[in-house]
């Protein structure tokens, strides 16, 4: 059994081995239980957020879909989702078309000030989410942009563009210039090569980039607080006031939904890792 | 013939494509929970369908705060808000209200003119129109060891009655009743809570039970926080615990010892873009069987027309059944005294 | 070397090298003017709202006006004609329902002062202009007699200052004393305190996090790659899940009658029901779960670039294994676990969502107080001056983080 532990290995050796393992293992517990103790308490026949004797017993009268179907017959919850996705949507493509330019240009090795450009571009994602949504209430309402949909695009747009500029600039790193430059040289358009050369380089890191910046958007609800209207209520926003008015599986039923989209979305971002390693394995 | 049904098809289509462009998206803001699934079956859907109007129904859980903040960044989210008349005068003379014009009130379906068929309570602010009238209770769990409380100074002792209390996290009602339990008769609890002694006292015995007190924001939380054991007993509105003792069976016992009863009126947020077809609202849900409806969940009708639209059963859950052992929630104090109160309270609260 | 090059070669290639910078620049900059517009001059606004209040000059201009005019000593309670101007201007605001705004101005500088205001205003509302600016003084005095009192005159006087300094007094538990000079505020120090409270609750979740992610992130990066991989799936899954959806599990789990509860009961382990959610605990225990990752990401790639061999000779050696670790590996990992301890750190210090939600009172931390200022007692200077100090111990801490590891090396998985 401890055929492959080194032989030199003392009693403390063999112990801290298996202790770290335990360790590792129950941490990654603390880390996953909570989200997959969710998943069967959304199908509790009982308004409740506890499992049930019935439950337990694996009593199938115990379980059913009526959280689920209370989401789709809800005029709250249908409205959230189809907002959460709309903003979600135009925010990720905001933040990705101005964040990919932006990072083509910071990842220039001339490119003046870029430590203090990246810091700035950056920081959307360290200033406190409370002080970026009090400031956009105060700035928003001057031009009518609180409680509309494109005060919420911008300010989404806004929270999604560091992660833009993070995937995008690592794509970029080792990436050949002389190709560009190369390209321009030639006599093409920048505008040609950059649409022609870049962009299928670093189609990788864009897109996983946008997904980060539609997720920040459908996950988050602080700006949304303080930002949107009635008209303009998202998931979270329904769910933030679920939890702190009226606590029903509902909320639940919505949340695993929310752990399939993200288990999606992780699929997704494999796939996309290991297509962007391969391609710089071409390219470089 | 032929001519005649021609002119009544046009006039029918004209008549449809002119209620297409009325028809106005708004948005109603109300308590949620029981109460505003009654409000949605009597009020909301019926006015959606007989006028085509479209309704965000929304919930909030009282105060002036997020009114206050729509009106003072100028962008107003709401048209039509439900809001307790203890919280009313003071809107109203904030200007965050709309002034509505009572002598427009429907008459009741007997016939009775408005302003003698409401009663006098429920159009006293010229700001709203009195919807339902309603008890501030606290309730326990029956299935509980030990005795059964019976008054509010039993609510206050924890030595005899051991247990996490529920509040609501504001200083109305915990105050007064903090000077009722403290031996302040009820009669006198408004002129005592207005002098800096008074409110030192209230604030003593609020702080004697302290360490037992849960704070909870909405009414819906209420019978949750006493169904799931987070609280021994609960402060809350009589109707949420009717509602669950009813509907859902569960073992409640409402105290009607000094509750603080009240009104809530519908009223139109300051600067809202939607003033006739809220009013229009208004007029429909006021009239006598809407109103009638809010009796599902034991809150009384503010016209004396919609009373023989309620089972009598339900009437000796209505607060009008317990007005003797009553206090009732002083709007104007409240107006006064609710800014400087609120943030002594909230600074109280932080106080550890 | 230069002489190679003619003068003309290396005007040329300046010239190209301008060129290129300004090409650079050129692409960052749409994104630079929608980031000012959209980010950076609403955290300007907050800095200026902390400061500018315009309210109460604009509510009683005469007032103010009047006593400038009077060249008030703020010794004693200003003339009567002042007085009388009040009152005048007090029933105007009363007849267009702004009095109420007044009130809760004066009511920050003075606790209890709203509800003399209102009361007041409601007894000069119906007065004649005339009457109120030859007598309404003695009105004034006989409403109450707290308008007597020459600390309410200073304080209106104060509060009419457009700009001021005064909500930060109040963000620090100041407050001006009566000679003018700056004291501490009568009563708890309510704010410090709560900063206090989240610097110790944002340094306790550092520490859990880094108890429960160094050992993990160890073992994940010394572990064959194959299954490495896969149970880095179940750090990267809790990371990408909705945060609303990872608090809520903690209601779930926490709830007088939720899961942790029913099982321990029915282990028999307690007897009854723990009161965990709604506690600092509750805040704590959720965030630490929320914020691991952010810890485990830095600290596992780090340790993916050392090379095992270092641990293993010093052990084979007859190194315990301890010490080994100790003075051998613990400085390598430096890197990643200083860059994940002060995300972590960054990160908690401005938490909002997880303790308004399972905080309870205790559990609070100063965003919930700003958002309480924000949304439900609507004092959004004081919101904004405590904002403010908020963002410069963040922007403090970023600097730090910037310096030492680098604002682009943030990892996402």
């Amino acid at each position: 059994m401890m055929k492959h532990l080194p032989a030199y290995y003392t009693i403390w050796h063999i112990l801290g081995y298996y202790g770290l393992r335990l360790t590792a293992y129950l941490v990654l517990g603390f880390l996953m239980l909570p989200i997959l103790i969710i998943v069967p308490l959304s199908f509790n026949v009982e308004p409740y957020f506890s499992f049930t004797q019935g439950m337990l017993r694996l009593d199938p009268d115990a379980y059913s879909l009526r959280w689920y179907e209370a989401i789709f017959t809800d005029q709250r919850w249908t409205l959230s989702i189809r907002n959460s996705f709309f903003v979600g949507a135009l925010a990720a493509i905001l933040a990705t078309v101005l964040g990919t330019i932006a990072a083509v240009g910071l990842s220039s090795p001339v490119m003046p000030a870029k430590r203090l450009i990246t810091a700035l571009l950056l920081s959307p994602m360290i200033v406190p989410l409370i002080i970026i949504a009090a400031g956009m209430f105060f700035f928003y309402t001057g031009f009518g942009l609180v409680g509309s949909f494109t005060g919420l695009v911008m300010a989404h747009a806004v929270l999604g563009v560091p992660f833009v500029i993070i995937t995008v600039t690592a794509t970029l790193t080792g990436f050949d210039r002389s190709l560009f430059h190369a390209g321009v040289s030639m006599g093409a358009s920048p505008l040609k090569v950059f649409w022609d050369v870049v962009i299928p380089l670093i189609r990788p890191g864009v897109i996983s980039g946008g997904l980060f910046a539609f997720v920040t958007s459908f996950d988050e609800v602080v700006v949304v607080l303080f930002l949107a209207g009635p008209e303009q209520r998202t998931i979270p926003r329904q769910m933030f006031s679920g939890l702190r008015e009226q606590i029903n599986p509902t909320i639940l039923a919505v949340a695993t939904l929310l752990i399939v989209i993200s288990v999606a979305l992780l699929v997704t971002l494999e796939i996309l890792r290991r297509r962007s390693e391969r391609l710089r394995g071409e390219a470089f | 013939m032929r001519y005649h049904s021609k002119i009544l098809t046009t006039a029918a289509m004209l008549l449809a494509s002119a209620s297409m462009v009325q028809a106005e998206r708004m948005t109603v803001v109300s308590f949620g929970g029981a109460y505003g699934a009654a409000q949605n079956e009597h009020m909301i859907q019926p006015f959606v369908e007989a006028t085509g109007h479209e309704i965000l129904f929304e919930d909030y859980s009282g105060g002036i705060a997020e009114i206050s903040a729509q009106v003072q960044a100028g962008n107003i989210q709401w048209d039509v808000v439900d809001i307790e008349v203890i919280d009313l005068e003071r809107a109203c003379s904030e200007g965050l209200l709309e002034v509505i014009d009572h002598s427009q009130l429907p008459a009741g379906v007997d016939g009775t003119d408005a302003a003698d068929d409401f009663i006098p309570d429920a159009l006293a602010s010229e700001c709203g129109v009195g919807v339902i009238v309603w008890s501030i209770v606290y309730a326990y769990n029956t299935e509980n060891d030990g005795p059964a409380p019976q008054t509010i100074a039993d609510f206050f002792d924890t030595e005899t009655f051991p247990g996490p209390r529920a509040m609501r996290r504001r200083p109305q009602v915990n105050l007064e009743w903090a000077l009722i339990a403290d031996g302040v008769p009820a009669e006198e609890v408004y002129e005592v809570l207005a002098t800096e002694e008074g409110q030192e006292r209230a604030f003593a015995s609020l702080d004697r039970i302290r360490e037992d007190i849960v704070w909870f924001d909405s009414w819906s939380q209420a019978p949750q926080l006493l169904n799931d054991g987070g609280a021994a007993m609960v402060q809350s509105a009589n109707g949420r615990i009717f509602s669950a003792i009813q509907d859902d069976g569960r073992p409640f016992e409402i105290v009607w010892d000094n509750h603080v009863y009240d009104l809530d009126v519908w009223a139109i947020v300051a600067g809202s873009d939607n003033v006739d077809t809220a009013m229009e609202f208004i007029n429909f849900a006021t009239g006598s069987e809407p109103l009638a409806g809010m009796a599902d969940v034991a809150y009384g009708a503010t016209r004396l027309s919609s009373a023989p639209f309620v089972d009598p059963a339900v009437n000796s859950n209505l607060p009008t059944a317990h007005l003797d052992t009553g206090l009732k929630a002083d709007g104007i104090f409240w107006a006064d005294y609710g800014e400087s109160l609120g943030e002594r309270f909230n600074e109280w609260l932080l106080n550890e | 070397m230069e002489n190679s090059l003619s003068r003309e070669d290396g005007r040329n290639a300046r010239r190209e090298l301008n060129r290129r910078r300004i090409a650079a620049f050129a692409l960052v900059i749409p994104l630079l003017v929608f980031i000012f517009f959209a980010f950076v001059a609403p955290i300007a606004t907050i800095l200026y709202r902390s400061v500018y209040n315009p309210v109460v000059s604009d509510l009683i201009p005469e007032t103010l006006a009047a006593l400038d005019a009077a060249e008030w000593d703020r010794a004693d309670v200003p003339p009567d004609d002042v007085l009388n101007v009040f009152s005048a201007e007090l029933s105007l605001l009363a007849q267009e329902r702004l009095s109420g705004r007044l009130a809760e101005e004066i009511n920050r500088a003075i606790p209890g002062m709203s509800s003399v205001v209102r009361s007041t205003s409601r007894a000069v509302r119906r007065m004649e202009q005339d009457t109120l600016l030859s007598e309404g003084g003695q009105t004034l005095l006989d409403a109450n007699d707290r308008w007597g009192d020459v600390a309410v005159w200073r304080a209106l006087q104060d509060a009419g200052a457009p700009y001021t300094e005064d909500y930060y007094l109040t963000a620090l538990d100041l407050q001006r004393a009566e000679d003018g000079g700056i004291e501490a505020r009568d009563g708890a120090r309510i704010y410090v305190t709560l900063y206090t409270k989240t610097l110790r609750i944002a340094l306790i979740i550092t520490i859990l996090t880094l108890i429960l992610g160094y050992p993990l992130a160890y073992f994940l990066a010394n572990a064959p790659s194959k299954s490495a991989n896969m149970l880095m799936v179940f750090v990267l899954l809790p990371f990408w899940t909705s945060l609303l959806v990872r608090t809520t599990a903690w209601i779930a789990l926490l709830q007088t009658n939720g899961v942790v509860n029913s099982f321990l009961m029915s282990i028999g382990v307690i007897n009854e029901p723990m009161e965990i959610l709604y506690t600092q605990t509750a805040t704590i225990l959720a965030m630490t779960h929320i914020l691991l990752p952010f810890m485990i990401l830095p600290l596992y790639s780090v340790m993916k670039g050392i090379d095992p061999s270092y641990l293993r000779a010093a052990m084979s050696m007859g190194g315990r294994p301890i010490p080994a670790f100790v003075r051998i590996y613990l400085p390598m990992t430096l890197p990643g676990l200083s860059a994940g301890a002060l995300l972590v750190f960054i990160i908690s210090v401005g938490y909002y969502i997880t303790p308004a939600l399972v905080g309870g009172t205790d559990g609070q931390m100063i965003s919930n107080i700003i958002a309480f200022h924000m949304r439900e007692s609507n004092n959004w200077e004081l919101a904004a001056a405590l904002g403010s100090l908020l963002l410069a111990i963040i922007l403090l801490l970023y600097w730090v983080y910037d310096r030492f590891v680098g604002a682009g090396n943030i990892k996402l998985g």
